[in-house]
């Protein structure tokens, strides 16, 4: 009878060994990589969907579904070697034509959400089956990163056909799993693709994600082990957590940021009030801040201080612009200076907690220096709509960020970027940020990025704060996770000991 | 009865297009444009265009009404934006799991409201009354998600007896079904209970005093049948009302619930849709929640008939 029983918690464990239970902070939008939008969707598509490159633990780029590359010698096309050999879930081939028709894809599909990040790219050809050439209208050094998202991501073409843009219902791609069922707000579930060209790397026969929004209740889910993996951790919940031998906590610093927008000609209201009006203002706010308490108390000290759009550990960091350190003094003499020794000015924040709390703790330290700061609680659609028409002086929000530094300066700080909403715009710096895109050597670029640092610095149309912790709990018998700083959870290694 | 109900019906389809036009009223006022809400952290300006050509939203409000309703009409309620499935569909997948909840949570509201109530009020004054007013005032004070969390710490978490969350349909498995709904549908059932449990003590207590019980005591019937028989069921006649009312309340209310205990239910989707500008699923799920609470007016008043002869005449 023992031996029954025994025999029975044997089979019921590798049953439930060989499902993966993730649980996710959001609900994913859209399963299709042209249209999706949010960043918790990138998550399942890293279970879903191959892409051309990836990154590894150090922002590095590396081939997936690529095997190599080579930029033409004027930067103005990138040839790209494919792995032989890969099929899609749906068994057709993930060739160069297919690679052809997800580009033009992601370009050109009403509603697509990459063709932004893939606008310099002119047109695809064929070369080979196995050779695929991008042309580009202008030399752009992101392109490869952009490529380790999800524009890199590839679909079976033949299923995009049919489905046309329903493919989100049922994507079909050539990950390590693939698409079995989604019930919404409820689960995701994968289950192991067999003709997965790196199979030896997948331990799993499938994966359940679950949205529990609430972190408490994801933590209690992992707690009671009817989850082995949750993703976004609250930074409150690391020390009940470390005391515990069945769990084991991973982090790493995130490739975004959290920093207040200023409005600094977004709308005539920057004009109106003395933070978007005067550069010594600004400086006075900035200098009224101490990061690290900020981090201490906003984030229970699960971020990393800085003051760009990059952390200060990324090789692009501006080094001739380092943090600055609180200096209430000067601030004073500045506002002084300035004519306004008691500005005050209105800090929209979004209503998740740790964006008021962000507010609150500026709010204090800024009084300190005589600043009056009058926090504006907004949902969160509602202060994108406010920060697009410029209905704002000063807006606390992140951005999840993007391999390329590119991809977290460009869109807010380029006089024409989708989501400049301080309104930014300075000749040197825009000539600057073009230098940074079209010149592909890294020296080059990090001297370009240490130049705007230094202009940006001086300007601050967004002062920025710290770099979250990406912060992952899971059970201690779980082994093989890679720490990445873009924040994917990525399935291949993963493994229940 | 038959022309009662025409009446009734009839009425139901003016009341119905006030709705709808309320609904999109309000759908309008929600500040923020949807199209940038829905572009994502890109917010490409081709993309926001694409999505107000898509959605009408460059169009006048009386035009994109039409374009609502006119699909409405045809049983059409649009597809999610978010995540590209028709919103009829959403609902036909969630209502089954709201519903489900909420007549587990309206069962255990009934079973302690009631109860409870009957025995404050025959045992006015007593330490069984205190102790049921105080269980009501507990339950009308306490938070559902507060009593969610604690809850799920302690019978999933500390005592691993209950699932601390999801769900999982009872086709699939009907003990994991109950096991994962108990927990939810008594912190929804909570407040309804002690609600319940007030108006019955003070029905059951008017009832009580009067006249026909008195007769009946005085022809020496047994308490029991007295309380059981005579009195809860003329009590029970505004407590059909309230719990029709409180059931509507529930489907539109299991909000909190949904989200503390990640159950995929009605609740869950009009949250998210409205943080997402999801409208038409915002419009769809209100519109229908709406036919519901007419209906289930429509039938409490129907019920009156069932249970009180006096009012056929």
């Amino acid at each position: 009878m023992r031996c029954l029983a025994l025999f029975f918690s044997v089979v019921a464990f590798s049953v439930n060994a060989q499902t993966l239970r993730i649980g996710l902070a959001e609900d994913p939008d859209i399963l299709d990589p042209s249209m999706a939008r949010t960043f918790v969707g990138r998550i399942v598509f890293a279970g879903l969907c191959d892409k051309l490159f990836d990154l590894d633990e150090k922002l590095g780029i590396v081939p997936q579904l690529a095997t190599g590359y080579e930029w033409s010698k004027d930067n103005k096309s990138l040839v790209i070697k494919l792995r032989s050999g890969v099929t899609f879930h749906d068994g057709e081939k993930m060739d160069a034509a297919a690679v052809k028709y997800n580009l033009e894809r992601h370009k050109n599909m009403k509603g697509s959400n990459r063709r932004g990040e893939l606008a310099v790219v002119s047109s695809v050809d064929v070369v080979d089956a196995a050779t695929v050439r991008i042309n580009l209208a202008a030399p752009f050094a992101p392109l490869l990163a952009v490529l380790t998202d999800r524009s890199g991501m590839m679909v079976s073409p033949k299923a995009a056909e049919a489905a046309g843009d329903k493919l989100g219902a049922k994507p079909v791609c050539s990950g390590p799993f693939r698409f079995v069922e989604r019930v919404a707000q409820d689960r995701i579930v994968l289950e192991r693709f067999p003709a997965y060209w790196n199979k030896g790397q997948i331990h799993f026969e499938r994966i359940v994600y679950q949205p529990i929004v609430d972190a408490t209740v994801r933590l209690a889910n992992l707690r009671s082990g009817q989850l082995d993996f949750i993703e976004r951790l609250a930074p409150s919940d690391v020390p009940q957590l470390r005391g515990d031998s069945r769990f084991k906590i991973a982090k790493i610093v995130e490739i975004g940021y959290q920093g207040i927008t200023i409005n600094v000609g977004k709308s005539d209201i920057a004009q109106k009030n003395p933070l978007g009006k005067d550069a010594r203002v600004r400086e006075a706010f900035e200098l009224s801040l101490d990061r690290d308490a900020i981090v201490k108390v906003a984030m229970d000290g699960e971020a990393q201080a800085g003051n760009q759009w990059v952390a200060p550990s990324n090789r692009y960091y501006g080094k001739s612009a380092p943090i600055p350190k609180r200096n209430v003094e000067r601030a004073k003499q500045l506002l002084k200076e300035a004519g306004v020794p008691n500005p005050s000015f209105t800090l929209m924040t979004p209503t998740t907690s740790d964006a008021q709390r962000i507010a609150q703790v500026v709010q204090a330290m800024a009084k300190d220096a005589g600043f009056d700061v009058r926090i504006q609680a907004t949902e969160f659609a509602t202060s994108l709509n406010l920060a697009d028409k410029g209905q704002f002086e000063a807006y606390v929000l992140a951005w999840s960020g993007r391999a390329d530094p590119d991809g977290n300066l460009h869109t807010m700080l380029a006089c024409k970027g989708p989501t400049n909403y301080a309104g930014y715009c300075k000749e040197d710096v825009e000539k600057l940020i073009d230098e940074s895109r079209t010149s592909l050597d890294p020296a080059r670029r990090a001297a370009a990025y240490d130049k705007i640092a230094a202009q940006v610095a001086k300007d601050r149309p967004i002062v920025y704060l710290y770099h979250r912790n990406w912060l992952w709990a899971h059970n201690a018998k779980l082994t093989g996770l890679r720490t990445v700083p873009d924040g994917m959870v990525r399935v291949q290694g993963l493994k229940m000991n | 009865m038959a022309k009662y109900l025409l009446r009734r019906l009839a009425q139901i389809i003016p009341t119905l297009f006030f709705v709808s036009v309320l609904i999109f009223g309000l759908q309008q006022l929600l500040p923020g444009d949807p199209a940038i809400a829905l572009a994502g952290e890109e917010r490409d300006p081709e993309t926001i265009r694409y999505l107000r050509e898509k959605f009408h939203l460059d169009e006048p409000l009386p035009v994109r009404y039409w374009h609502w309703a006119s699909g409405v009409l045809k049983g059409d309620l649009g597809d999610s934006v978010r995540i590209q499935k028709p919103v009829s569909e959403l609902i036909l997948e969630k209502l089954p799991v709201t519903i489900q909840l909420a007549a587990m949570a309206m069962l255990i509201a009934l079973a302690i409201g009631i109860a409870a109530g009957i025995v404050s009020a025959v045992k006015k004054d007593t330490w069984l009354d205190y102790v049921a007013n105080v269980f009501a005032l507990w339950g009308l004070s306490t938070p559902n998600f507060w009593l969610g969390i604690l809850l799920i710490l302690l019978f999933a978490v500390q005592l691993g007896w209950l699932p601390a969350s999801g769900y999982v349909s009872p086709f699939e498995d009907l003990k994991a079904n109950l096991s994962a709904m108990l927990m939810p549908a008594f912190v929804l059932g909570n407040a309804i209970a002690a609600v319940l449990m007030r108006h019955t003590r003070s029905a059951m207590l008017q009832v009580l005093s009067s006249d026909y019980v008195r007769t009946a005591r005085a022809k020496g019937l047994d308490e029991r049948v007295v309380v059981l028989k005579h009195a809860l069921r003329n009590a029970l006649i505004p407590i059909i009302t309230l719990g029709a009312l409180e059931f509507g309340t529930l489907l539109s209310g299991a909000v909190l619930t949904e989200q503390v205990f990640s159950i995929p239910g009605f609740g869950k989707l009009i949250v998210d849709a409205v943080f997402n500008r999801d409208y038409l699923v915002v419009q769809g799920v209100v519109l229908f929640t709406a036919t519901v609470y007419i209906t289930l007016n429509l039938l409490a008043d129907l019920a009156y008939f069932l249970v009180n002869p006096r009012m056929r005449t």
